[in-house]
């Protein structure tokens, strides 16, 4: 059901990108933003959005979201995961090129994009493979996956083959202008690692995976990024000193951007405690200090994108001995309401949380969405600030029911999603 | 869940044997006590008896380990049980089959109580959580993290010698950093109260933040070994020296090799321990192993009797001495 005209009223609108944060109306027309503020003259409304009380933002983009699909459908589908997406108050998703086969050739995103066309649950975009198959050894056709839409390329947690080809990845990305998500890590520092290498780890027996096997790894891609004057953004960070590095890069003049993913923000290297899998993540939870470096890092602009690195999982994967386990969190229907959590505690304002997740990411990738002038797509996210419930993984959209939230109490929840201008979500109907 | 919470009922009484962590003083001396009613004297056979009669435990072992295999069976038969022993070939694992599939299969043969040794850290832990209500699991070391039966036998051999533990000073030199044993000496030692634990090894070898266990770091054996009355030897894996971890076992055993010279700055009555099995001119001379000081194959039988302490508490039936 197509509504044309649609009429978001009396809500509180927040788009950072403008700077607005006010009791404004929205007016909608043919998936568009079509008045922002008072009715246009002659505006016929087919339908309504009562927003009273509740506060409306551009839509959410979630940067770097693991798909499944093609290859590990068993984990979740584009369409799955999308409607997650739309539950979550996402419209647009970044997928990362680590399916199966991988997005390095333009045939592979086209069968995502159609599908996710046929789903039309939210927008997917890709970030194409940096290196064939993502060996790590040969370029991708970066050139062929930038004039199929790609939006950026990135060789996703896959080790490099050396230093010299990150050096020439870099410079061919640069070429077509396409940016580089970089998930900085050294593939020896980390060996068979799998949570942060300290006192928890010492205690519990697990191999660790060191601070400087992301701090080695970030300063010599801060080096790379400066030498090749690439577009890096680096994707995922979970240590304190290398969000010092890229604070000091920048102000340097190094054109980068980066990210944390939202659990990061919350939970600690000792939540592994007793074998949790759930909390087996990677980057791993670090520690206390480290997280609240990251926490100050996205009050303060030096991190200006939160995503929910998102990774689906079946139950299988994350039943077995710790270390066998699968990596990652089921994290796009919690993206939203931890960042509320954050807004909650006082470590951000509420326009700068819906900045991290809209606007940020948008200039990262120099995108055109994430936020609501007149004439842009109708993404929008529609939220009850004071609406109070508690996670139940089993109720989660997505494929993947892997989240260590369960049980949490969160304070806000989406009522309506829409894409372009279409509601793909409604907590009420 | 907390290690307590999984390892008792709601009495406080064993239930599964995973890790000494989570256990009190009192529980540990109970098992001690409960093994000295099993241990005959030394060199005599430890007597058969009828607490696990009809119980039937199965030795799940994914990682060969004939020695540490056989002391389990041998305490299991002692005490009547059945044995089943079944050596989980790694590479049909790795077909496909999840050590959940390999637990249900098993189950399905009714065991009532799982001796559990595997590759992965938390394994034993993992497979506690999922067993059938009743069935006692029992950790016969997983990964890095814990073997508590080794650490039981220990202690037991500890206070064969010294009686209290709590003026001892005790040493564990070696490869702590990939030694299950040494996380639980450590762990057994500072809850019955010893007075200090040192960790005597080339930082390669020593955990991150290893002080957190509550040990004091020498890297010189000779300063280390001062006034201790228990002297650990643990292990030297070879692949240790191909993943760069330390130059040769020649330069290993010239700096923290344990010699007749260098046991002396030990107190003079102290004794010798070593898990086993021993690399001889490595990490300790057959001199020493050999010694008057050196308690090594005691250990070996106390083993059976600490097994037997474990496995029959765990099923309800301990306490060997009104039984036997």
């Amino acid at each position: 059901m197509i509504a044309v005209n649609l009429h978001i009223r009396g809500g509180r609108l927040i788009d950072p990108a403008n700077g607005i944060d006010a009791d404004l109306d929205l007016y909608l027309k043919h998936g568009r933003v079509h008045a922002v503020g008072k009715r246009p003259d002659g505006f016929r409304i087919d339908k309504t959005i009562n927003a009273r009380g509740k506060i409306v933002c551009p839509g959410l983009i979630d940067l770097g979201v693991h798909l499944r699909e093609p290859g590990e459908e068993h984990k979740g589908t584009i369409c799955s995961e999308t409607a997650a997406a739309a539950k979550g108050g996402i419209t647009t998703l970044i997928c990362m090129p680590n399916t199966d086969p991988v997005i390095d050739t333009p045939a592979v995103w086209e069968l995502i994009r159609r599908r996710a066309k046929a789903c039309s649950n939210a927008r997917v975009l890709a970030i194409g493979a940096l290196t064939r198959k993502l060996a790590g050894e040969q370029l991708a056709e970066m050139g062929a996956l930038k004039q199929a839409g790609c939006v950026a390329v990135s060789n996703a947690r896959k080790r490099m083959a050396n230093t010299l080809v990150t050096r020439h990845a870099l410079e061919y990305a640069s070429t077509f202008d396409l940016p580089v998500i970089l998930c900085s890590e050294d593939p020896h520092l980390k060996a068979d690692g799998c949570v942060h290498e300290g006192g928890i780890a010492t205690r519990l027996g697990l191999p660790g995976i060191p601070s400087a096997a992301e701090t080695v790894a970030v300063a010599r891609d801060l080096a790379l990024t400066e030498h090749t004057h690439s577009r890096s953004h680096f994707h995922t960070l979970s240590t304190g000193r290398a969000i010092e590095m890229i604070r000091q890069a920048r102000h340097g003049g190094a054109k980068l951007s980066a990210d944390v993913a939202i659990h990061q923000l919350f939970l600690l290297d000792t939540d592994v405690d007793g074998f949790n899998a759930d909390c087996h993540v990677d980057p791993p939870f670090r520690t206390q200090t480290d997280r609240d470096i990251l926490r100050q890092a996205v009050a303060n602009g030096d991190i200006e994108v939160i995503c929910s690195d998102h990774q689906p999982h079946e139950e299988d994967a994350k039943t077995a001995p710790f270390p066998l386990t699968a990596p990652g969190i089921s994290g796009l229907e919690t993206l939203l309401p931890l960042c509320l959590k954050l807004v909650e505690e006082g470590v951000l304002d509420l326009s700068t949380a819906i900045a991290r997740l809209t606007h940020g990411p948008a200039q990262a990738l120099g995108l055109p969405l994430g936020r609501l002038d007149v004439g842009h797509s109708a993404d929008i996210c529609i939220f009850d600030p004071d609406s109070i419930w508690t996670l139940h993984p089993a109720e989660l959209h997505s494929g993947g029911k892997n989240t260590p939230f369960g049980d949490w109490e969160f304070r806000g929840k989406v009522t309506q999603t829409l894409f372009e201008g279409r509601i793909t979500w409604n907590s009420e109907s | 869940m907390s290690n307590e919470q999984l390892q008792t009922d709601e009495q406080g009484r064993l239930r599964h044997f995973l890790s000494i962590e989570g256990f009190r003083r009192e529980q540990l001396l109970q098992i001690l006590d409960t093994a000295e009613s099993f241990a005959m004297l030394p060199g005599r056979q430890v007597k058969k008896v009828p607490l696990l009669r009809g119980k039937i435990i199965t030795n799940l072992f994914f990682e060969n380990s004939t020695r540490t295999r056989t002391t389990f069976e041998l305490a299991a038969k002692l005490l009547s049980a059945d044995v089943i022993n079944f050596n989980v070939d790694i590479s049909a694992t790795s077909k496909g089959e999840t050590l959940l599939d390999t637990l249900r299969n098993i189950e399905a043969m009714h065991s009532d109580m799982f001796v559990v040794r595997h590759s992965a850290s938390g394994a034993a832990h993992f497979i506690a959580r999922h067993a059938a209500p009743g069935v006692s699991v029992i950790n016969a070391g997983d990964g890095r993290h814990a073997h508590p039966t080794q650490a039981m036998l220990d202690m037991f051999t500890i206070r064969r010698h010294k009686g209290d533990f709590t003026p001892l000073r005790i040493a564990i030199v070696g490869d702590v950093q990939h030694s299950r044993v040494a996380r639980s000496q450590i762990m057994a030692l500072n809850t019955l109260g010893v007075t200090e634990v040192r960790v005597i090894a080339p930082r390669t070898l020593l955990p991150a933040d290893v002080r957190t266990l509550g040990v004091h770091v020498f890297h010189d054996l000779e300063r280390g070994l001062q006034d201790v009355d228990v002297v650990i030897m643990l292990r030297l894996q070879h692949e240790r020296m191909e993943n760069a971890l330390l130059p040769s076992a020649h330069e290993y055993f010239q700096l923290y090799g344990l010699t007749a010279e260098r046991l002396q700055y030990a107190k003079p009555d102290a004794i010798v321990m070593h898990p086993g099995p021993i690399n001889r001119g490595v990490e300790i001379t057959s001199e020493v192993a050999d010694g008057p000081q050196s308690v090594i194959l005691q250990q070996v039988s106390y083993g059976i009797a600490i097994r037997m302490a474990v496995m029959s508490m765990a099923l309800g039936n301990s306490g060997g001495e009104q039984s036997s």
